[in-house]
């Protein structure tokens, strides 16, 4: 079962590499930032449905946002992100033109707003622009978390997921500084490591994620991850004939460090903006020059021990 | 590197920190350390609010702990079977208690630092070559009871020469011979891995050092268990733990000077704030340590003081790796400074990157496709 891509590269189907002889095809969501509003019906619904605890009650003073990040008990973060921009011209939408009403007061008597006085900057106008992003784990091709498992409390389901096994995880904490995301957390009064299941019993029974049910702008679609990154390819096109010339995709590459993500992004900034690594590798790309390594060390041990009890008794 | 409208950072306050660690560095770097400062990365990077990336590992300082006590017994076992081989009785006999007090308190270590210690035994489900601690955790069944037998073993002169205990006092002393042998065995594994264990992960400071990691762990393993030989045996039986001192010493202190000084970035966090400190405690104990081992040959006490100055050492580098990897997975600079330079470099490369003339929204990190193809892949 185990490919030459087995831990590395672009890999046609996870699942069968796990060793599912019959898999559906690979699950995944796209969650599109562009019309995210930031409404985080995908945080309520996902504790709703999975029955996740309250994580802190506290303002962090980052915008709207006071989660935080993704954690034990948070499988969808939503970031907030304020930031000042270059003004760009209007578009021009061709809608029809029409002269100003009627009116009795002359418009140059009207009161103007100072708009450049409070937008302007050494650098000419800027305007304010709210970037907002649902993450999410990246149920990646290849998942350090999976591989470092030492229980096999995470396993590859037939969906192409990940996910972790509550009455296998013996709490070892190992698959938390594994993820390249972040993803995974351990939960404190509990021991165990926790993170997104991709709603593995709602899929299962053929229902769509409760973060995408909830989701009221289709932000976040959940299908074939197939079809999923031809939505994505569609709308990035799309977005950049518009004039929205930042838009780019995050994940949907095979041949990325961690052979494509099952939970592809649509993003209007750099990856690190949203508290994205933004080219991450999975950590056992490396595990064969480590184990190699290692060898040579422990194989200098056996040789300094025979040299040190070679010579003069003493 | 980027130029951006003020205010465009993802975290004014990150770049500000990033900014005058970069100064206090330049500063710090002019006072004879020449050429240091090409190795800094542009002062500017973007993240979202500063917040860590990574997470760090929850592991609790059991961990740093054992990679102390896995090595003690690692190193103690291959002396212990070294004055086997040669006679060497009473460094036999020092080499295998030794190695079976730190066999019993790593497990302990191991088991009170899982989230659900009653679960331990869940580790025994699998044998995954793709994951370090299960690889561990046979290595260290492996060893356990070799390294138990061979302790045992030494109270066989105690037990009556006849009757059960007889028997066993006769079956006792082969039985600590081939235990002796297997724990010297998977002892280098056992010393080894632990530097598989925290390279196999994210942690930038971990990952980035896998090429040195196991040579420092494996160094620090030998000078931990000939330092504990100088405190426990007669100077008689100590001549091959001098020697094993030297060299164990000289892997630690090589290994960890190219951790210091041969990651790029990542070597930062092995040399500033509290792992820095420990670093440079772990050298000059380690340093003091071997030259007192060569020095004392007829002194019980400086033989005593120089072998807990090796342990010292030892545990200070244990605790210092430990401490940088969870700093270098705390500040996000360690995760995006590189990637995004390797992400500009591809695309300087291919000449796709599209910088607008006035610097505004950079889309420059696309990589299409064909370009992405032609990545570096290892092994390939």
């Amino acid at each position: 079962m185990a490919d030459r891509n087995s831990f590395y590269g672009p890999l046609e189907s996870p699942a069968a590499d796990a060793g599912w002889e019959e898999s559906t095809p690979r699950m995944g969501f796209f969650t599109d930032t562009s019309v995210c509003i930031g409404c985080k019906s995908c945080e309520v619904a996902c504790k709703e449905w999975n029955l996740l605890q309250e994580d802190g009650l506290s303002m962090l003073g980052m915008s709207y946002d006071n989660t935080g990040m993704l954690s034990a008990d948070t499988w969808r973060h939503v970031a907030f992100i304020e930031q000042k921009v270059a003004r760009k011209p209007p578009t021009d939408l061709g809608m029809p033109q029409m002269g100003p009403p009627p009116t009795e007061v002359d418009p140059k008597d009207m009161p103007q707003p100072d708009l450049d006085a409070t937008t302007q900057s050494p650098e000419g106008p800027v305007d304010v622009r709210w970037l907002m992003s649902s993450d999410v784990c990246k149920h990646c091709t290849h998942a350090a978390c999976l591989d470092v498992c030492p229980t096999g409390a995470l396993f590859r389901t037939e969906f192409g997921t990940v996910v972790v096994q509550e009455d296998v995880c013996n709490g070892c904490g190992y698959c938390i500084p594994a993820c390249p995301y972040g993803v995974i957390d351990q939960r404190k009064d509990d021991g165990r490591a926790w993170k997104c299941t991709l709603c593995y019993d709602r899929i299962s029974d053929g229902l769509m994620p409760a973060c995408a049910t909830a989701c009221p702008t289709k932000s976040i679609q959940y299908g074939p991850l197939e079809e999923l990154r031809e939505t994505a390819a569609k709308r990035v096109a799309n977005l950049h004939d518009g004039g929205v010339e930042e838009a780019r995709l995050y994940g949907d590459d095979p041949d990325d460090g961690v052979g494509g993500t099952g939970s592809i992004f649509l993003l209007l900034d750099q990856p690190e903006v949203y508290g994205l690594p933004p080219d991450p590798v999975v950590t056992t790309r490396d595990l064969p020059a480590m184990w190699r390594r290692a060898a040579m060390a422990g194989v200098g041990m056996l040789a300094a021990t025979a040299v040190a009890f070679v010579g003069r008794r003493s | 590197m980027t130029t951006q409208v003020p205010g465009t950072e993802g975290t004014p306050e990150g770049a500000r920190q990033a900014r005058s660690r970069f100064h206090a560095r330049g500063r710090r770097g002019g006072g004879g350390r020449g050429g240091e400062e090409l190795q800094v990365p542009p002062a500017e990077f973007r993240s979202y609010y500063g917040r860590a990336i990574l997470k760090p590992p929850v592991w609790r300082h059991d961990i740093a702990a054992y990679l102390f006590t896995g090595g003690l017994a690692a190193g103690s076992s291959l002396l212990a079977a070294g004055g086997q081989a040669t006679g060497r009785t009473d460094l036999r006999r020092a080499g295998r208690a030794t190695s079976l007090g730190a066999v019993l308190a790593s497990a302990y270590f191991l088991v009170a630092d899982l989230g659900r210690p009653e679960r331990f035994h869940h580790m025994l489900r699998v044998a995954k070559p793709t994951s370090p601690m299960s690889m561990g955790t046979w290595i260290l069944t492996a060893f356990g009871p070799a390294s138990g037998v061979a302790a045992v073993s030494e109270l066989a002169p105690l037990l009556p020469e006849r009757g059960v205990l007889g028997l066993a006092r006769r079956v006792l002393g082969p039985a600590g011979t081939v235990g002796g042998w297997g724990a010297a065995a998977t002892a280098p594994a056992l010393a080894t891995y632990t530097a598989v264990l925290l390279a196999d992960t994210a942690a930038p400071a971990w990952h980035e050092s896998h090429p040195y990691l196991p040579f420092v762990f494996g160094g620090s393993a030998l000078a931990s268990g000939a330092g504990a030989t100088l405190v426990t045996t007669p100077l008689g039986q100590t001549g091959p733990a001098r020697r094993l001192a030297v060299l164990g010493a000289a892997a630690e202190l090589t290994g960890s000077h190219l951790l210091e000084h041969g990651l790029g970035l990542a070597s930062e966090a092995f040399s500033e704030e509290q792992p820095g400190r420990l670093m440079r405690a772990a050298r000059y104990l380690t340093l003091v340590g071997a030259a007192g081992a060569v020095l004392s040959r007829r002194s019980k006490l400086g033989s005593a003081l120089s072998g807990t100055a090796l342990l010292g050492g030892s545990l200070c580098t244990r605790f210092g790796v430990y401490e940088a990897g969870k700093a270098s997975a705390r500040d996000p600079r360690y995760t995006v400074v590189p990637q995004r330079e390797r992400l500009d470099r591809l695309a300087a490369q291919d000449g796709t990157a599209p910088r607008t003339p006035d610097g505004r929204y950079l889309v420059d990190d696309h990589v299409p496709q064909e370009e992405a193809a032609r990545r570096p892949r290892p092994q390939e």
